[in-house]
């Protein structure tokens, strides 16, 4: 079985021939597709977009930041400009960006499935999220919104006069093509895996994606919920969230963590799964520890929704409550400490190369280290009724989606692209944008954990002198890290015409994506594989690929 | 090997080995989506649990009783019965599925969505009184009862609108669905060996049905014995 | 102004030297841990390079006893930060025994405070050093923070409930209150100052300002006015229960509950007379809900506050802080 599989993969049948891009030309061809990996495509151009968009306003706001006194835009512009980042990045960056192109695209060729279980959701999934983005796009044409992405109440349901309503619709929908890709991905892992391929054979991304899943499936609805409350209290005046009619304004907080704390973790679990995959390639090595970072997804899934009160410390909940969500914070960062450890152990008596993916993938766990590290400081109460709401916890969260989440999203990019398209990139310049971003970003943010020690509260147009220097310098970092991120668009698009074509295996990595032709045909396997090794453990078939290159 | 082989069933998708494994994931499925529609529900529920209960404003629990006694339990209950029937009209209908029954699945598709409009008319009924009532939450509100426990009555009526009416939504999606699934059943795409899309709808209705038991009690029900 | 480490900001109160001890010790272990983990990344990256020689990866057996000691290991650490973490929050929690009561409004994009001897200031809060504050908060629209970086010192300020906070200063000087819970288009701007004086000189400064007479005074005018004085005057308590001394002091309420009787209550009590009936009562006191804005609501509840000690008419000498101040 293991020979049949190394010369389908070694011998692709369709090396020159049709794949999934060729299998069809026109737009339609790609607008109507229910093939999983055009679907990701779709979904990488769109997020891709977003991307850049709420970059823009991120780009806009530290320039706005560079001078104490508020002097580039009105205050009422910088308050709709944050609002859009947040939501252009979390509701439609984040949250899709390792999920819905990278696990729509690898995850059936990683289970040796021919697609998703139900493709035509897969598809709907897109479309529920362009008709989410549109949405948004159509909010800041018409002036915006000024709430925050977080919507807090009484402010966003009676005070606010911008576009609250199009804009938690917007997130509403968006969170329903985020719900049916997690159920497709659920079903997907429990049906269609290939013979052989046993839940301790899966590849840890699988294992990420699963825990990424469950979240999507359990915590979106509650904020869809809550989003829509919002809605009818604007649109018909009642007051279920405002005090003055006998409403919470507390309650709101409560389902809205309920689903945005988890919803960090449908950021970064995939992430880690990526980190997993990319690490265990360029050492060459079984993960350390494979269990434990498979159960340390599912660990974090599980604890990550007990945990939501702690972004309420200083919101009147009680000493008690408070020391009960701190205390079960602390517990979330064991497992991810136990990834942590065991990436690092597996490079010990690794045979460790540089690629890019590598790059990002190391990268990721230093940032990784200091966004979860920092995260503890937030957790500990005394810390916390200082450093709340303050650029403190700007740079916390950063450290960890941006810093973490994209570093981790861009290894996958660069690791899977020459499957995506059958083509290779520029080494060279993929190694430079990866030092660009990393050292953009640490400069960028950085600066802003001193500063929210320092107490300067986050949301703030104008500050008090004093924050400058700090300031500027984050400023300064935030324009390389423009850069860095601006790099790889270019270079991608141009290998997509003049980079070397990409064997079925360029890395000699393990895992069933590899088994078939890069790009892959429409339905992916020409016969279902059989798997007979364990999770990166293809020795056999490793040193064959060797012998071929 | 366990080829897309032998099985040519034209229900099969391509991407399925066999009808088993594609039946096993429609319904793995629909039972995640039941998961998700829990959590869906689920918050109004608490907020329900969160002002009933008077731990924010004492005053809301009389409120919430006051209130009840102005929904008609009548058409309540008979729109719990219409819907229990519904529950089992589905049943039957997976069952004459399986059997290769045509004609009584037809009947009981029929009979099913009859049930649904049915709930939906009583439903619209019941909102046409309130609305005549001024028991629409907002500006337009009127509370005849003892006015302190206004606050608390219109509560109870953003609740009772917002519930009854995403639980409206469903059963409206649910009739949507029926229908499709009649149009195939009329077309003989069922049979004994491919039934799963009327089981997978049937558990979605299963669920709404089980929604509106729960809404039944704590929306009409909560104390009608109080009523003078 | 005195600064003691770089990247930290003034200790300014009691509080503060505790927040900051208590951060420097996360600091030092999580820069070791930081440093440790990136080092041996490094490290082992270099070390095990693939080149001629190291093209594959070296047998060996991994030891589960690792993976325990590495789960153990941040656990209790992470234990340890809970458990000191927790320590300073109750410090900073606890109400402190005597402590003069400052009330705060906060409001699109502005603080109001009020002292307890009638002064009312917009934006500036001059407090002796010395002595413990207590803030007794309210927003009349959306939720604002009350945040004193220099303090250490952060609540959110709630519309429609009264939430607390308090600090003891320590150097006379000048700092800054932001509001850190976003609030609409000026939040930024929603910024104060704290002037922390010496004894003597908040003395003269209380002298020298224009006073509309003590809260509790203007509370009194308004208990007339308004006719609460019909139904719950002084040694009638016929229609409704006499307020004199019960402020501070747990009551039974006609569902069987049993509350103490602080500023949330009364304010509740003006406000939705029907939530929490005492005992022994009809529920026929109307609402004045609309009626008195929140300036009238705080005067008012001065006035029973100070009912405690008639002869005095000052609420200084505040009764023992509510059971569940400390839960704010």
């Amino acid at each position: 079985m293991t020979t049949d599989a190394i010369d389908s993969a070694q011998t692709p049948r369709h090396e020159e021939g049709t794949n999934y891009i060729n299998a069809e030309y026109g737009l339609l061809s790609w607008l109507f597709t229910i093939d999983h990996k055009r679907i990701a495509i779709l979904y990488m151009i769109s997020v891709t977009a977003l991307f850049f968009v709420g970059g823009i306003f991120a780009l806009l706001l530290r320039l706005e930041l560079m001078t104490p006194q508020g002097d580039l835009f009105t205050s009422d512009t910088y308050n709709k400009l944050f609002t859009l980042h947040g939501v252009v990045m979390i509701f439609f960056f984040l949250i899709p960006a390792v999920p819905s192109v990278l696990g729509n695209f690898i995850l059936p060729l990683q289970l040796g499935a021919r697609d998703l279980a139900f493709p035509k959701i897969n598809l709907l999934s897109w479309y529920l999220y362009v008709i989410g983005a549109l949405m948004g796009v159509v909010v800041m044409l018409l002036g915006g919104v000024d709430t925050g992405w977080t919507f807090y109440t009484p402010f966003s349901t009676t005070y606010s006069n911008t576009w609250v309503v199009p804009t938690v619709l917007a997130g509403f929908i968006a969170g329903f093509s985020s719900i049916l890709t997690g159920l497709n991905f659920i079903v997907t892992i429990h049906k269609m895996r290939a013979p052989g391929l046993t839940w301790f054979r899966l590849p840890l991304m699988v294992w990420a994606l699963y825990g990424t899943s469950l979240i999507q499936l359990l915590a979106t609805p509650v904020l869809g919920i809550a989003l829509l409350l919002i809605a009818v209290e604007r649109l018909w005046q009642v007051g279920i969230f405002n005090p003055a009619l006998g409403g919470d304004p507390i309650l709101f907080q409560h389902l809205f963590w309920f689903y945005s704390h988890p919803a960090v973790y449908i950021m970064i679990l995939p992430a880690m799964g990526v980190i997993s995959e990319v690490i265990a390639c360029f050492s060459r090595r079984k993960i350390f520890g494979y269990k434990f970072v498979a159960f340390s997804s599912l660990a974090i899934a599980f604890l990550g929704f007990l945990i939501w009160a702690h972004h309420l410390f200083v919101a009147g909940i009680s000493v008690y409550s408070a020391m009960i969500f701190s205390f079960l914070t602390m517990f979330v960062a064991v497992p991810s400490a136990i990834k942590t450890f065991n990436w690092t152990s597996t490079l010990y008596k690794g045979s460790v190369s540089y690629e890019a993916p590598m790059l990002y993938a190391l990268g990721f766990i230093g940032m990784f280290l200091i966004g979860g590290l920092t995260g503890l400081f937030l957790a500990t109460l005394g810390i916390d009724i200082h450093v709340h709401d303050t650029y403190f916890v700007v740079a916390h969260f950063h450290y960890v989606m941006v810093g973490s989440v994209i570093m981790a999203y861009f290894a996958g990019i660069h690791y899977w692209w020459p499957k995506m398209t059958g083509r290779m990139y520029p080494e060279w310049w993929a190694r430079l944008a990866a030092l660009l971003v990393f050292v953009g970003f640490n400069l960028t943010f950085f600066p802003q954990f001193l500063l929210g020690y320092l107490g300067m509260p986050r949301r703030y147009h104008a500050y008090v002198p004093e924050f400058q220097v700090l300031n500027v310098m984050s400023t300064a970092g935030a324009t390389i890290l423009g850069a860095g991120y601006l790099l790889p668009l270019i270079y991608f698009v141009w290998a997509l015409k003049y980079a070397p074509r990409a064997s079925a295996n360029p890395w000699g990595a393990s895992g069933l994506e590899w088994h078939t032709p890069s790009p892959p045909t429409t339905h992916n396997f020409e016969d279902t594989p059989t798997v007979t090794w364990e999770a990166y453990d293809e020795k056999a078939w490793l040193k064959e690929a060797e012998k071929n290159v | 090997m366990s080829e897309h082989a032998d099985t040519a069933h034209p229900a099969l998708r391509h991407h399925f080995d066999d009808l088993n494994q594609q039946h096993a994931a429609g319904t793995l499925g629909m039972w995640f989506f039941l998961v998700t529609e829990i959590l869906f529900f689920g918050p109004l529920f608490f907020t329900y649990a969160l002002f009933r209960s008077g731990s924010l404003d004492p005053s809301f629990q009389n409120a919430f009783i006051a209130a009840s006694h102005h929904q008609n339990i009548t058409l309540g209950l008979t729109n719990t019965i219409v819907l229990i029937a519904s529950s089992l009209t589905v049943a039957l209908g997976v069952y004459f599925a399986q059997t290769n029954k045509k004609k009584p699945l037809v009947l009981m598709l029929v009979l099913t969505l009859l049930c649904g409009v049915a709930f939906l008319v009583i439903k619209g009924i019941e909102y046409n009184q309130h609305f005549a009532h001024h028991l629409f939450p907002g500006q337009g509100f009127h509370w005849d009862g003892a006015p302190e426990l206004a606050r608390g009555g219109q509560m109870f009526y953003i609740l009772y609108f917002c519930m009854t009416g995403l639980h409206a939504f469903h059963m409206v999606i649910g009739i949507g669905i029926f229908i499709y699934i009649l149009m195939r059943a009329m077309r003989n795409d069922f049979s004994s060996d491919y039934y799963v899309p009327i089981e997978v709808s049937g558990l979605y209705w299963h669920f709404v049905d089980i929604v509106w038991i729960f809404l039944f009690p704590m929306l009409y029900l909560i104390d009608p014995a109080s009523k003078h | 102004m005195p600064n003691n480490l770089p990247f930290m900001p003034n200790q300014g109160s009691t509080l503060a030297p505790h927040v900051d001890a208590l951060y420097l010790v996360l600091v030092a272990i999580c820069a070791f841990m930081t440093i440790a983990i990136s080092g041996a990344v490094v490290f082992l990256a270099l070390k095990y390079k693939r080149q001629p020689g190291n093209e594959e990866p070296q047998d060996y057996k991994p030891s589960t006893a690792l993976e325990a000691i590495w789960i153990v290991v941040p656990l209790a650490t992470f234990m340890l930060f809970f458990v000191l973490g927790a320590i300073v929050f109750f410090k900073a929690r606890r109400m402190p025994d005597s402590s003069m009561d400052v009330w705060a409004t906060g409001r699109q994009w502005m603080w109001k405070f009020q002292h307890p001897t009638g002064q009312t200031e917009i934006n500036t809060l001059h407090v002796p050093v010395g002595r413990p504050v207590r803030m007794i908060m309210t927003s009349e629209d959306v939720i604002h923070d009350f945040y004193v970086p220099d303090f250490r010192v952060h609540t959110d300020v709630l519309p429609n409930r009264y939430t607390y906070n308090w600090f003891e200063a320590t150097k006379p000087g000048r700092y800054h209150i932001f509001c850190s819970e976003y609030c609409g288009t000026e939040h930024s701007k929603m910024i104060g100052t704290v002037v922390v004086m010496e004894p003597d000189d908040y003395q003269l400064w209380l002298s020298g300002g224009t006073s509309e007479g003590s809260p509790a005074a203007e509370g009194k005018k308004l208990f007339e006015s308004m006719a609460c004085v019909t139904c719950h005057a002084a040694g009638t308590g016929s229609r409704g229960p006499n307020l004199e001394g019960v402020f501070g002091t747990p009551v039974k309420l006609a569902s069987g509950q049993v509350v103490t009787v602080d500023e949330n209550y009364v304010r509740e009590s003006i406000l939705n007379p029907q939530a929490k009936i005492v005992s022994g009562f009809d529920p026929i006191m109307p609402t004045f809900q609309g009626q008195v804005n929140e300036a009238q609501i705080m005067q008012l509840v001065s006035y029973i506050k100070s009912l405690k000690a008639p002869e005095t008419g000052r609420p200084e000498a505040a009764p023992a802080p509510p059971a569940n101040a400390a839960a704010k």
